[in-house]
């Protein structure tokens, strides 16, 4: 049995997957990515091995994508994450035709073919509003676990409207609002809500087909589903391997290269 | 033809462009120094066969402006600009020249002349605010000439028609109006014979241009429309309506002709040709090209060669009879074009993309340019509506590198090239 691997260096986490001929994840890592871009992808790579009992020799091709792609040492190739993301997604639901990558820094719209081949994509510009880092803020200001945001938010009646469209006001937004007297689920669902209509914008500048699949760290939060959802009238795919798409589309694309490399030279048609 | 003498050929037009380039902004500085005066123009419509008419020593800021970017010395001019009192949202070619004049003129490559007279049009609004920053500096004539548009319900009415003859007799009226001015401002009397030579090599200029942008259709590409192109283009801006602009143009059609009848591209292993719609990213105008051709891809056209030559593009000659009324039509379709491009673009570019084998259009709107931006997003939704070509639509800026952020720009530029890459092979799979 070969392997394949892809490792997904983004500016906050650093996630690799390891899969088998069939395509199927074997292993896992997900670690903090740090000032040290190098060692972050070198330790998610060797813990993803050793979860799934696995050796570095074993795997055949790997291939690093995400902002730190290139820090990929031992990295064969790399690919974009827009392409890793949308090739992913496309594996998880077939149908899919558009998606919505929500990470640390960055939100991506990718509007893909049904053969997973990128049509347009589109993602936020020279400013972190509309990504994970404005959940960050919230939980920051908050003093709430992040991974308490979703179900918090849930609850909230009566969401209040946050206008600041920098993360970094929004800490001081989201004070004001409690010095108010706001409810924190009520602060937290207003939160949620303009990061949806961020994306949501991001994403009818590609055109929004169904279905639409979410993916990317914020994926795992469950208002952030639900309002992306309202917002764009539409209910999102969402995958338990959602925070692995990127470093999934990679490996996809590394087994890609495995598969084509044990074909005839004639049937690879002599193309790279 | 001997090795020696191809050496010589291939490449003559980027160096001679620099040396030319060179000379020219030494006369600048000699100018200044003697304390003479310069007419300031702008590359859509600048005048310059008028106004060399003249003597009078041209001025381009828009290109001292992208020069301090070019050289990594923008930040310097637009930081002593904003810190003057202008906002950082304002166009960063007018502020690197408000900072220029505060610096008396002082460039990187030397230094300019004081204007003595400001003629420009109204191609892009921001022009008639920035001549009055210089009225109000140095009190002197400005003269904004009205060019009309034509685009209204989809007509572009051309010669013989009668709008089109209503809008010369208008633009020539205002040249008319013109000429006493630059008399009194450079003490000389209008030499209609001179002007005839002027328009003379700016034909054989126009004739040159468009040769060679039509050469690029060879394959491989001769010359890469985003770095190459703009040197071309600096000579068709600056030295035009002169004999070693003519020169220029009639030597580069001839490394062009030898470079496609020999296949010699501009690189060695073009994947794919690329248009480009926008301004260039001058501040990191090299790192930007090279994010293309590090995946094989050349840029065989540019919309920037078009509406920035003022309408050269189009190989428009003047009519040596007949020379103002003939300078009139030539101002009114040259900037007429540069301004009605913008919106009939879809079909200019569709057109190219076809006739020059394209692979895929990058647009790229720059924060500091409303007029040629603005309506980027529209005309790349038209175009995927109509065709199916592939796009890429990147923004940064032409001055600020506050603005420009490489690990980005790289980003998307990757994932277009694997797009393309991708439906390539997907291609090749149905084909097979």
């Amino acid at each position: 049995m070969a392997y394949a691997a892809g490792v997904d260096v983004g500016s906050t986490q650093t996630k690799a997957v390891v899969v088998d001929e069939a395509g199927l994840i074997v292993a896992r890592c997900l670690t903090e990515t740090g000032a040290n871009v190098t060692r972050a992808a070198d330790a998610a790579f060797t813990e993803a091995l050793a979860s799934g009992g696995l050796r570095e020799e074993e795997v055949e091709y790997v291939i690093g994508t995400g902002y730190g792609r290139y820090n990929v040492t031992f990295g064969n190739a790399q690919v974009t994450e827009i392409s890793c993301h949308g090739r992913g997604a496309v594996r998880m639901f077939p149908d899919t035709r558009t998606v919505v990558d929500m990470g640390g820094q960055d939100t991506k719209a990718i509007r893909v073919s049904p053969s997973g081949e990128i049509i347009d994509f589109c993602m936020n510009d020279k400013c972190a509003a509309g990504t994970g880092r404005f959940l960050g803020a919230a939980s920051s200001a908050l003093d709430i676990p992040l991974d308490r945001l979703g179900p918090t938010a849930l609850e909230g009646q009566r969401p209040v409207k946050i206008s600041t469209t920098c993360t970094v006001f929004a800490e001081s937004e989201i004070l004001s609002w409690l010095g108010k007297g706001k409810k924190i689920e009520d602060i937290l669902l207003g939160v949620h809500q303009s990061i949806a209509a961020r994306a949501a914008g991001l994403l009818r500048r590609v055109g929004v087909e169904e279905q639409v699949t979410f993916t990317g760290g914020v994926a795992k939060n469950s208002a952030m589903i639900r309002t992306l959802g309202d917002r764009l009238g539409v209910r999102l795919n969402v995958s338990d391997e959602s925070h692995y798409m990127g470093a999934f589309g990679a490996a996809l694309f590394a087994l890609d290269h495995v598969l084509t490399s044990r074909l005839p030279a004639a049937a690879r048609g002599g193309r790279s | 033809m001997t090795a020696t003498a191809e050496e010589g050929l291939v490449g003559r037009g980027n160096r001679e462009g620099a040396r030319l380039f060179k000379e020219w902004f030494a006369e600048l500085t000699r100018a200044a120094e003697e304390g003479r005066g310069a007419a300031y123009v702008f590359v859509m419509g600048s005048l310059a066969e008028l106004l060399r008419t003249f003597d009078l020593p041209v001025v381009f800021p828009e290109i001292n402006s992208l020069q301090t970017a070019v050289r990594h010395q923008a930040h310097e001019y637009l930081n002593e600009a904003e810190d003057y009192g202008y906002s950082p949202d304002i166009c960063g070619y007018v502020k690197a020249d408000v900072a220029t004049q505060l610096r008396g003129g002082q460039l990187p490559m030397g230094r300019i002349p004081k204007p003595a007279i400001a003629v420009y049009t109204n191609a892009c609004n921001t022009y008639i605010k920035w001549a009055e920053i210089w009225e109000r500096m140095y009190g002197c004539p400005t003269v904004t000439l009205d060019v009309p548009g034509s685009r209204a319900a989809g007509l572009r009415p051309g010669p013989g028609d009668p709008d089109f003859e209503h809008d010369r007799r208008y633009v020539l009226a205002q040249l008319h109006e013109l000429i006493p001015v630059l008399e009194d401002v450079t003490d000389r009397r209008f030499d209609e014979d001179r002007l005839r030579e002027t328009l003379a090599h700016a034909n054989t200029m126009s004739r040159g241009w468009k040769r060679v942008l039509d050469l690029n259709r060879s394959r491989p590409a001769l010359f890469n429309a985003l770095t190459d192109g703009t040197i071309y283009l600096g000579v068709s801006n600056c030295l035009r309506g002169t004999p070693e602009g003519a020169r220029y143009f009639d030597e580069l059609v001839e490394e062009m002709e030898h470079k496609s009848a020999s296949g010699i591209g501009t690189l060695t292993d073009e994947r794919y040709r690329l248009l480009f719609v926008g301004v260039p990213c001058y501040p990191i105008f090299r790192r930007f090209a090279e994010l293309f051709t590090e995946w094989g891809g050349a840029f065989v056209g540019s919309t920037y060669l078009w509406f920035a030559s003022g309408g050269a593009h189009s190989a428009h000659q003047y009519d040596l009879d007949r020379p103002l009324e003939s300078l009139a039509e030539g101002l009114l379709l040259g900037v007429r074009d540069a301004m009605d491009s913008m919106f009939f673009q879809t079909d200019a570019l569709l057109q190219m993309f076809d006739q020059y084998q394209a692979d895929g259009i990058v647009y790229h709107p720059i924060k500091s340019c409303r007029t040629v931006s603005t309506g980027l997003a529209d005309s790349r939704r038209d175009l995927m509506s109509r065709a199916d070509v592939p796009s890429l639509f990147i923004e940064s800026d032409m001055m600020d590198r506050r603005v420009v952020s490489e690990a980005q720009l790289k980003n998307r530029i990757d994932a277009f090239f694997e797009g393309l890459a991708s439906r390539r092979a997907g291609s090749a799979m149905t084909s097979a």
